[in-house]
């Protein structure tokens, strides 16, 4: 049997130890962790994307698999690449005990995309706590396509909502629900939506995480016909579509199939997506 | 400049670093150029489609994980079709790995994907055998036989059993697949294990148990790896916690030819890499010229003849 010897493509996902420029706290909740990146890999970088991080072995958390974080933001011109995430439990106490020098080896970037299509030019993400860290990256590329957006945040307080500032720099418009004044409910946020629906218009959602929210939206999105999109966790060992630990189940036509989350998603279409 | 080849009872692999079954995939190709690698080892397959087992699939424990992935499988087909078509771009010889829930199902998948473009076939025999009450065919030696005979003429092409640690019987199980016509030894998979949260007082793991793998795993794995290699005359092929070089050498000390890494690539995706790299070094800072020198140089002295088939912790 005779081989042809493939040339070996550049990367697309790379391996690397990158620098700490910052590890901030930006609410008592959140954390905003900026590495130092090179261009080849920051180009590569799309909104809905994650990069596996290997959380440090310091200060007596000893994590031992790597752990999946969204691409919050990127800045070729600065060379940044910028993470926000919740301190939950030892891999990301570690990760927040990183300071700046300190190096850190991360794995991407990984996963499909969000995806705009040429036709959608009014979106509406919603999304709730860390998961704004997901949907950010979205503003920025609505905002290179010259899309409207209305980003719709939920928190539990007003002093935890986060990513605000960020949406309306994008010149997104901002909605915000939160749990203390109630406005957060499933009720007010469906009518939030169809006010926008009955108004300007929604070609399209976008969404990640929440139960509620998937749910809302699947109902949304079938009666007023507007395609969606989610963006979905599981846990994760390779991150790479290698081991097949991180699968969810999804509606397709043929039935229900098994997809893996790191490898098929983390976006996936709303439809598709099932509550859990 | 080192020589890394080595030869596997016939089958030549450019160095003798290569990934475990399902720790592996066309994936990696992303990350690098999987020609650098000795050899390509598939995921486990079975001849019909399977689901596999419910999440969470993973867990963490003290520096290494356990894994209740199972065998999903797309069946035979969707891997003759896709899988084998891919890894023919590349001049490294494919392994495939099969598995069965009784061994003329196994037979038969082992004659079907007994294709051109296929290199070795790696028996999964630590799987459960339905026949005989689920206990995996490699636990006892008997089983072991039969199903090894069955798979032996089922193909032509070299034959690499996969043993697993959960046998108190490891240099009779070893034997008895070298009496069958296994070409090779890999030694070893996944030890059975269990975690639980204290908190919810669940299993950590969706099937409640699953496979440790990791560097935990390692002393188990290089212990067997050192009896298969005193017990039988054919190659042995250690696999379990290898990390590093130096883990990497350890077993190759102890008598495995060539050695796979499994969940070390999860930590760092070019873990192989590395390794081959750093063996080269290892071997040229040694004033070695091959790496064949090195295999089975474990210093054990008079003792070896007690100690070797021993089950019993001393
Ligand atoms: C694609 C993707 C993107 C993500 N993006 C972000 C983000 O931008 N910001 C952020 O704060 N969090 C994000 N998460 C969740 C984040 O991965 C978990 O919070 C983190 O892994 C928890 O690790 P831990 O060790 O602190 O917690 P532990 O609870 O101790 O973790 C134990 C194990 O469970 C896994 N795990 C726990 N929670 C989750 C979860 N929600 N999703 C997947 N695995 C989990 C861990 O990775 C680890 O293997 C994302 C998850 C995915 C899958
Ligand atoms: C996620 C995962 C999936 C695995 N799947 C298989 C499999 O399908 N077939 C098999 O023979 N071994 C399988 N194994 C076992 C590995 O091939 C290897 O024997 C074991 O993990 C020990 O090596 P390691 O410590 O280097 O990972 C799997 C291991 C892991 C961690
Ligand atoms: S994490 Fe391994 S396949 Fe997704």
């Amino acid at each position: 049997m005779s081989h042809i010897h493939q040339i070996a493509p550049a990367p697309k996902t790379y391996e690397l130890e990158l620098d700490v420029l910052s590890n901030e706290p930006v609410n008592r909740e959140y954390r905003l962790l900026v590495l130092r990146a090179p261009p080849e890999l920051l180009e590569k970088c799309r909104a809905g994307q994650f990069f596996h991080l290997l959380c440090p072995q310091m200060g007596g958390q000893a994590p031992y698999l790597r752990r999946p974080m969204s691409i919050y933001g990127v800045y070729p011109e600065h060379g940044e690449l910028h993470f926000l995430y919740k301190v939950t439990g030892e891999g990301t106490r570690a990760l927040a005990m990183l300071r700046a020098g300190h190096g850190l080896n991360v794995l991407g970037p990984l996963g499909e995309p969000f995806s705009i299509e040429p036709e959608w030019d009014r979106l509406v993400l919603a999304a709730r706590g860390v998961g704004l860290a997901t949907l950010a990256p979205l503003a920025l590329e609505a905002r290179r396509l010259g899309k409207q957006l209305t980003a719709i945040c939920s928190a539990r307080s007003e002093d935890v909502l986060m990513s605000v500032d960020l949406f309306r720099n994008m010149g997104a418009d901002v909605i915000t629900l939160t749990d203390e004044d109630g406005s957060s409910s499933v009720e007010n946020l469906e009518a939030v939506l169809i006010a926008l629906i009955d108004g300007p218009g929604i070609d399209a959602f976008y969404t990640c995480g929440s139960n509620r929210l998937l749910k809302l939206l699947q109902k949304l999105g079938t009666r007023h016909g507007i395609p969606g999109q989610i963006a979905l966790e599981q846990q994760m060992a390779c991150g790479l579509g290698m081991c097949h630990c991180c699968v969810r189940p999804f509606q397709k036509e043929e039935g229900i199939v098994n997809l893996r989350v790191c490898r098929e998603g983390p976006v996936f279409d709303i439809q598709e997506a099932m509550a859990w | 400049m080192v020589r890394l080849d080595v030869d596997i009872a016939g089958l030549r692999l450019k160095n003798p670093i290569m990934p475990a079954s399902g720790t592996f995939s066309e994936d990696l190709a992303d990350v690098f150029d999987l020609d650098l690698l000795g050899a390509h080892v598939t995921k486990t397959i079975t001849r019909g489609f399977r689901g596999g087992n419910p999440t969470p699939r993973v867990c963490e424990v003290g520096g290494s994980m356990l894994n209740s992935i199972g065998i999903p499988s797309k069946g035979v087909g969707y891997f003759l079709e896709n899988v084998v078509p891919f890894y023919q771009a590349y001049e490294t010889p494919l392994v495939v790995s099969i598995s069965g829930n009784t061994a003329d199902e196994f037979a038969q998948l082992c004659a079907e994907v007994s294709v051109p473009g296929v290199d070795a076939i790696e028996v999964n025999i630590s799987c459960p055998n339905i026949e005989e009450d689920g206990k995996a065919f490699a636990i006892r030696p008997s089983s072991t036989f039969e199903v090894m005979t069955k798979l032996r003429r089922a193909t032509a092409l070299p034959l690499w059993a996969k043993l697993t640690p959960n046998t108190g019987e490891t240099s009779e199980v070893a034997r008895a697949a070298e009496e069958a016509g296994a070409d090779a030894l890999v030694v070893a998979n996944t030890i059975l294990s269990m975690a639980i949260d204290i908190r919810t007082r669940k299993p950590k793991l969706g099937n409640l148990m699953g496979g440790l793998s990791g560097p935990s795993l390692k002393p188990i794995a290089l212990r067997m790896a050192y009896q298969c290699a005193r017990a039988t005359k054919i190659p042995v092929i250690g696999c379990g916690g290898i990390s590093t070089v130096e883990d990497a050498v350890e077993f190759l000390i102890a008598g495995a030819s060539a050695v796979q890494v499994g969940t070390a690539t999860f930590i760092n995706p070019t873990a192989m890499v590395t390794i081959i790299d750093d063996l080269s070094h290892y071997l040229e800072a040694e004033g070695l010229s091959s790496v064949r020198e090195i295999i089975g140089t474990v210093e054990d002295g008079e003792q070896r003849e007690g100690v070797v088939f021993m089950e019993a912790a001393p």
